[in-house]
């Protein structure tokens, strides 16, 4: 079974370790912020200029002066500090984030993403994706493996124009957790009850598959 | 207004000299932290041909978005504009000129235009479009690209408190893309939710001091919320 919403949250979430300060993009890498594995510490940066992010606030807690990069009503946590958006950005080019978590359209083996710009179709801006990806040595692509039609998204060559170049080490899709290196994925664990000729299927780009896939597992 | 004292009695005022085709800095992010009474005051003025810097372009009925209305806007220079089927159809359409920037990189503009510098070396946006035409240079076998500063004729910012010397405090997350904004306009307008006396303000709580500040008006704000986003328990 391909995995749920909540389960590449949950996976994506294994990846938290204690200390790390952590970029966590629109969608479900915000669903991670629910499973942070028990007795890690992270603290939760949003790129208009809040380290620290708390969860949502209740109805009485509401403050339109604090928001996360969705734009949605946030809190913050204890020891969070509040700066500018040029100091945020310093904090995330400067490579002082550990761990980027974005989704994307499409993947290349080359490491290439391409996640904000169908041309003649959706208009919306790469926002703050361009310079996390620049900035980040970590990151983690959350995104499905295939389009609706079954087109893989992790590809030879990205067809769309790209939001960042060679920087791509680490995609989970609902179908598998695969590294880049060397021009190539490596196939890394699989969701539960997903063969690897499935995923082989899906995948256009260059796959290389270890004798041994294990499969995800979720506590 | 004398001696260090920024305060101008009105909106038209605090907004006047802007002309057509000038270029305007707008702070803020989403509508968190917008000048929105400078921005209606650009709405009552009609100024036309404008081309705006600002992270986003408002939404349909707030924001920066009021100005696309009556096509005020020219070309817009933001990260992501997503929100906003005004501005769809114009860019669509060729009535408006976009410049998409990454929100890192506007930022930088913004500060580097204040700060006197004239362009700087960034990852972002290397080997992709933002990148195209631009110098590229390799510093310790990474590529960048040269991205220039931005400067405008006017930047209209919101800041939380002042006092009549105009320096400023912020409040959260609507601190933002505001005090870069203030520092990169020949003309800096801020509004604020509150004037205090000078002396009243401590000189360590400023987060921006009143030197880069031309003009100080406070107002009421409505402060609209894109998604507003709560919790049950």
């Amino acid at each position: 079974m391909a995995l749920t919403r909540e389960q590449l949250a949950q996976r994506v979430a294994q990846e938290f370790q204690d200390g790390y300060y952590i970029n966590l993009g629109i969608g479900i890498p915000t669903l991670a912020a629910n499973y942070i594995p028990e007795g890690v510490e992270v603290m939760l940066q949003s790129e208009n200029g809040l380290l620290g992010m708390g969860p949502f606030p209740r109805e009485d807690e509401v403050d339109s002066d604090l928001i996360n990069a969705g734009k949605q009503t946030v809190t913050m946590a204890k020891g969070a500090s509040l700066f500018s958006s040029a100091d945020s950005f310093a904090m995330i080019r400067g490579g002082h984030v550990d761990l980027t978590v974005l989704g994307a359209f499409e993947v290349d083996c080359q490491g290439n993403i391409a996640s904000y710009m169908i041309p003649g179709k959706l208009i919306k801006g790469m926002g703050g994706a361009m310079d996390l990806v620049a900035g980040a040595d970590n990151i983690i692509v959350t995104m499905t493996h295939a389009s609706k039609h079954g087109e893989s998204k992790l590809l030879n060559e990205c067809t769309l124009p790209l939001t960042g170049k060679s920087c791509i080490k680490r995609v989970l899709t609902d179908l598998a957790l695969l590294d880049i290196a060397d021009g190539k994925f490596i196939l890394r664990e699989r969701a539960p009850g997903v063969s690897v000729e499935e995923i082989v299927n899906l995948t256009v780009g260059e796959l290389v598959v270890p004798e041994h896939v294990p499969e995800m597992t979720f506590v | 207004m004398s001696g260090f004292d920024k305060v101008v009695g009105s909106y038209e005022e605090a907004m006047a000299g802007l002309q057509d085709n000038m270029t305007v800095i707008a702070g803020g992010f989403g509508l968190c932290g917008i000048p929105e009474n400078l921005i209606n005051e650009i709405k009552r003025k009609g100024t036309r041909g404008l081309t705006v810097v600002s992270n986003n372009c408002g939404t349909d009925e707030y924001g920066l978005g009021v100005l696309l209305v009556d096509k005020q806007i020219r070309k817009m220079v933001a990260s992501y504009v997503g929100e906003n089927a005004l501005f769809e159809a114009q860019m669509m359409s060729g009535e408006l000129e976009v410049e998409l920037t990454p929100q890192g990189t506007l930022a930088e503009k913004m500060r580097a235009g204040g700060a006197g510098i004239p362009a700087f070396y960034t990852a972002t946006g290397y080997g992709t479009p933002v990148g195209e035409g631009k110098e590229v240079r390799e510093f310790d076998g990474q590529h960048y690209i040269l991205e220039e500063a931005i400067k405008a004729d006017f930047s209209i910012a919101k800041a939380w408190k002042a006092d009549r010397y105009g320096n400023l405090v912020f409040r959260k997350t609507a601190r933002n893309f505001n005090p870069m904004a203030v520092t990169a306009g020949k003309i800096s307008v801020v509004e604020v939710e509150e004037i205090v006396e000078v002396g009243e303000l401590d000189p360590d709580e400023i987060h921006l001091p009143g030197i880069y500040v031309s003009r100080l008006i406070q107002g009421s704000f409505e402060k609209h919320i894109e998604q507003r986003t709560v919790r049950a328990t």
